[in-house]
């Protein structure tokens, strides 16, 4: 005979106390006499126990008494089934006395088939060669969905230049405040923070050579030539390219786009034209103020940290400042820009499903707007070497 | 049905902010019935249910179930009611990135200490009480809005509380789904015990439904009428009760004239 009982089980308060006794039932079978109640917190120290007990005798039978169980719901009909799985022979496991209440969850949870029929579905892990399929697949119509929708943009704008009146121009000048003149704070202290570093590492190596002056022009043409253009476009994808992605794709998953749609209006050219016009707009004026901004930093070093005059340094500045320089770094940011607006709303109409997938589609188009932005940057410096 | 109060909502002034929307409220539901909350759109019915299940904090009178009042300060007593209660939400609020099993199987894993393969049978079985086995393995956005319903309402009896809170269930479902959905309200309160608690405008579902109404009204913002539908249907004094009992055209003219 063995006998255990369980008292309020320490994790749960609500689980109520049970205990199980069991005997030998006069046949060679085992008998199980439960008291008390099993409920949602208690079944699982349930089976645990009446588990390793029944692993330690083995038997061939069993009869479960449920005469003085208090309180029966489906978590106790799931330790029932468990035990009656222990005992896979026909006939080997018995219900005696169930309640009233317990043989109407029994029927309605319709026990006899719990833990039967439908069974685990095993999937079996596809081979390398179905997923290489697959995958090839979904990049191929990445590829093309990206080339439609990019077809689509050229239509919208061709439209619109035969139509300026069917441009948004609230929502143009809403995006150019939001992806402009809410980005110059930050782009304003990057900038300033990167000229300062420039020309505080490149003094401490241009003083060996006597050469402290030349900090004025290397700040400059660094900055505005190559990384104020890539810096402020890396902040804008951040900024802007990501919103641009989580709001279309909210709106994909509040059917706003299918609304849009049925209403007659051509969803590239109502949310995609307006934040691409001003994002070309705003981002050369935000790369002409990073360049400001970054001149401005080398100077304070310049004046402070190395001694020089201001107007030394400003017209070593603008001695070596040739107007290409600025015009070049403009021209890729207006590019770039593109880029970014043309990412992020294509990422938000790739959006299927919900949640997650808004989230995928923000992370996407910022990571591969960077990834264009670094590519398209490598193609100027081509373009710069070998034409000019 | 037995007779002890499982919800007490005594002087309860509810409402956002500034913006009171529920003025001095008091009633009492009783362990095991089918209760409806029933009124016109923007009467403070959704208002009524987010202070019952504690989303919203009164701005002041209690709400208290099962003898815990629901409060900020309390957060033992808190995470009690918690446990006694579940909600399907108006839109089924499955989490998207997860199957509908894996949906089911969050509750239980967190709070019982049963087995990975005693919780996948459980599953199994909340399913078949709704009616969907067979769909542990599918995502929410596979699946109809019926389905959805029936999904969220296996999560809620995830744990088998005492209380199931329903915000209108009947919304954006066919009528014979809708009716199913009553169906198994009404075998899961007969089978369980559950006292439900259930905020709908479906005329249909409210007859077949309540043991029990209150329905609010948007100008008062009170309660102004308590009792079995049926009785409320015919003999109730007032117009706004009335009205919203016999929605047909003729009656509304002939109130209004």
């Amino acid at each position: 005979m063995y006998k255990f009982t369980m008292e309020n089980s320490q994790s749960n308060k609500q689980a109520d106390s049970f205990s199980c006794n069991f005997t030998d039932d006069g046949k060679g079978g085992l008998l199980l006499k439960i008291t008390g109640s099993i409920n949602t917190y208690n079944s699982g120290s349930f089976i645990k126990e009446v588990k390793g007990y029944l692993k330690t005798v083995p038997n061939s039978s069993i009869t479960v008494d449920l005469e003085k169980v208090s309180y029966l719901d489906d978590y106790g009909v799931l330790v029932l089934s468990e035990i009656r799985d222990m005992f896979p022979d026909d006939g080997a496991f018995k219900i005696i006395n169930p309640g009233e209440r317990a043989s109407d969850i029994l029927s309605i949870m319709d026990f006899d088939s719990i833990g039967k029929g439908s069974g685990k579905k095993t999937e079996n892990p596809s081979n390398f060669i179905i997923r290489l399929g697959e995958d090839t697949i979904t990049v191929m119509s990445d590829l093309k969905y990206m080339a439609s929708f990019l077809g689509s943009v050229c239509l919208a704008i061709l439209y619109v230049c035969m139509h300026p009146r069917s441009l948004r121009f609230g929502d143009t000048i809403h995006y150019m405040k939001r992806a402009g003149v809410d980005a110059l704070p930050i782009v304003g202290l990057i900038s300033f923070l990167l000229g300062l570093i420039i020309a505080f590492m490149s003094s401490i190596q241009l003083k060996q050579l006597g050469a402290d002056i030349l900090v004025a022009p290397l700040v400059a043409v660094a900055m505005t030539y190559e990384l104020g253009p890539i810096m402020t476009c890396i902040l804008v994808a951040g900024r802007s390219g990501s919103s641009f992605a989580s709001e279309i794709g909210t709106m994909k998953v509040s059917e706003e786009i299918d609304a849009l749609f049925t209403m007659g209006f051509d969803p590239t050219r109502f949310l995609v034209l307006p934040k691409m016009l001003a994002s070309v707009i705003v981002v050369p004026i935000l790369i002409l103020f990073s360049d400001i901004c970054a001149i401005l930093g080398g100077l304070v070093v310049g004046v402070f940290v190395m001694d020089l005059t201001t107007n030394a340094y400003i017209s070593q500045t603008l001695k070596s400042l040739t107007l290409f320089y600025i015009f070049w770094g403009v021209l890729k940011s207006a590019v770039f820009s593109v880029v970014i607006s043309w990412v992020g709303c294509l990422m938000g109409f790739q959006v299927k499903g919900g949640a997650d997938s808004v989230g995928k589609a923000t992370t996407s188009a910022v990571v591969r707007s960077i990834f264009f932005i670094i590519i398209i940057d490598a193609v100027f410096a081509m373009i710069h070497i070998y034409w000019f | 049905m037995k007779d002890k109060a499982i919800i007490k909502v005594e002087n309860l002034v509810g409402g956002y902010g500034e913006t009171v929307i529920l003025d001095n409220i008091t009633f009492d539901v009783k362990e095991g019935e089918i209760f409806v909350i029933l009124g016109g759109s923007g009467c403070g019915k959704s208002t009524l249910l987010k202070h019952l299940i504690g989303l919203i904090t009164p701005l002041s009178g209690t709400v208290a179930i099962d003898g815990d009042r629901i409060t900020e300060d309390d957060e033992k007593s808190f995470e009690r009611i918690l446990r006694k209660i579940g909600v399907l939400y108006q839109s089924s609020a499955l989490l998207g990135s997860m199957t509908v099993g894996e949906n089911i199987a969050l509750p239980i894993r967190e709070y019982t200490d049963l087995s990975d393969d005693s919780i996948e049978r459980m599953v199994e079985m909340k399913l078949k009480l709704v009616g969907l086995e067979g769909y542990a393995n599918h995502l929410p956005s596979e699946i109809s809005g019926g389905m959805k319903k029936r999904a969220g309402l296996a999560r809620a009896m995830a744990l088998n509380p005492k209380i199931l809170f329903f915000d209108e269930p009947s919304a954006g479902l066919d009528p014979v789904t809708s009716a199913g959905l009553d169906d198994l309200i009404i075998n899961l309160n007969n089978i369980l015990g559950t006292t439900m608690v259930v905020v709908t405008h479906e005329l249909s579902s409210i007859f077949s439904i309540a043991h029990r109404i209150i329905m609010l009204d948007k100008q008062t913002k009170g309660i102004i009428a308590e009792g079995d539908p049926e009785y409320l249907r015919n003999h109730s004094l007032n117009k706004s009760v009335k009205e919203f009992f016999n929605p047909e055209r003729e009656n509304r003219l002939e109130n209004n004239a």
